[in-house]
């Protein structure tokens, strides 16, 4: 049996969504990130109380052409990179909605 | 009258950047001087200030070789430590102090990093730009050092009215952008006039074979304007505020790449 991951939008970012895209900055070493159309979805769904499997399955899967496999894939690494840069947490438990910052 | 030491004298000068007036206190009238020479047309003799800062010079030689500008926030007060100078302010009782050997320098990295932090706070900031006045509107000309900012400044026509030719002062009145002068200046050696006018473009800097302007939109612009903004405290509260601040004046400001052949005639597309 696999385990969940749940994914969080850390609260030491600055995030402003434009267009399609959404611009993230790291506010503690000003990094800056451009999230597409379809890392945006992941992002504004990543509330960590919804595992990632269910966000892909429900958010991604349903509205974009892609197979499931591909799209956790892509999933994965997207919040691998962004957890790496200290924007997202990552988690095998819900996370608090203390450490949770609003979409 | 014996077992009385008058205390010393310490005289003051106002500087008023962006329309904000700081007090500056020093007991060696000759550094007073000093000041009030390098932020002419900044200085005034108002008795009320926003701020004080009190200097404190310490001997020339005793500064240290660390170029590396900390500003962190602790126990309610911003400290601002590089080897040239070590200050620190607490805007709830406005009273600041600094330690620093007699050059200006110290004191101007210490002005604009106190400005940046009060900026943020109303949605402005200040960015490494030149700028000018042109028929009543002003235009930004950001770059990277070497971009062409005092190029951009000495090529000026004699109808535009020069704020800077290093770092430009955007502050946020009522939802609109206003570029005001300040005294921070760079090769060209002197400062802006101080005036202000509405912002009505923000051009991006970059040489080439002809002069040319073209639109810059969304991430790419706030991008672009992020990366001249001046960020001087890692303080997570005071990133966000920053970050905002560039999201929100780009929404409202057109940002354009400015290409330029550096001679007189890009100053006919800037109108």
């Amino acid at each position: 049996m696999s385990t969940k991951r749940y994914v969080a939008r850390s609260t030491a970012i600055a995030a402003r969504a434009l267009g399609e895209e959404t611009m993230v900055m790291s506010a503690t070493n000003s990094t800056l990130f451009t999230l597409n159309e379809v890392a945006t979805v992941i992002w504004e769904a990543a509330d960590g109380a919804t595992p990632l499997e269910e966000i892909v399955a429900n958010k991604i899967c349903i509205e974009y052409d892609v197979t499931p496999e591909v799209a956790m894939k892509d999933a994965e690494a997207l919040v691998a990179e962004l957890a790496e840069h200290g924007l997202l947490l990552l988690s095998d438990q819900p996370i608090p909605q203390s450490k949770v910052v609003a979409a | 009258m014996p077992g009385v030491t008058p205390a010393p004298q310490r005289s003051d000068v106002v500087v008023e950047i962006g329309g904000l007036p700081i007090r500056l206190r020093s007991g060696d009238s000759a550094f007073i001087r000093l000041i009030q020479e390098r932020y002419a047309g900044y200085t005034s003799s108002l008795k009320d200030a926003s701020f004080d800062f009190d200097i404190e010079l310490a001997p020339p030689g005793t500064e240290s070789g660390d170029e590396d500008l900390r500003v962190t926030w602790n126990s309610g007060r911003w400290l601002m430590e590089r080897g040239d100078f070590r200050a620190e302010w607490n805007p709830s009782t406005a009273r600041g102090r600094i330690e620093q050997t007699i050059n200006p320098y110290s004191l101007d990295s210490v002005l604009r990093i106190v400005h940046t932090l009060l900026l943020a706070r109303k949605g402005g900031f200040l960015v490494h730009a030149a700028s000018a006045i042109r028929n009543g509107r002003a235009f930004l000309f950001a770059g990277v050092s070497g971009a062409g900012k005092t190029t951009m400044a000495r090529l000026a026509p004699p109808d535009a009215a020069l704020l800077t030719d290093e770092i430009s002062y955007v502050a946020r009145q009522d939802g609109r952008y206003f570029a005001l002068g300040t005294p921070f200046f760079g090769e060209l050696a002197r400062a802006g006039e101080n005036l202000r006018a509405p912002i009505e473009c923000v051009y991006l800097l970059a040489k080439g074979p002809e002069n040319k302007i073209e639109p810059i939109a969304g991430a790419d612009a706030v991008r672009g304007l992020l990366g001249n903004i001046l960020f001087f405290a890692r303080d997570p509260r005071f990133v966000k505020l920053v970050f905002n601040a560039a999201f929100d004046f780009v929404t409202r400001v057109p940002v354009r790449r400015l290409t330029f052949v550096p001679d007189s005639r890009v100053w006919e597309l800037i109108v």
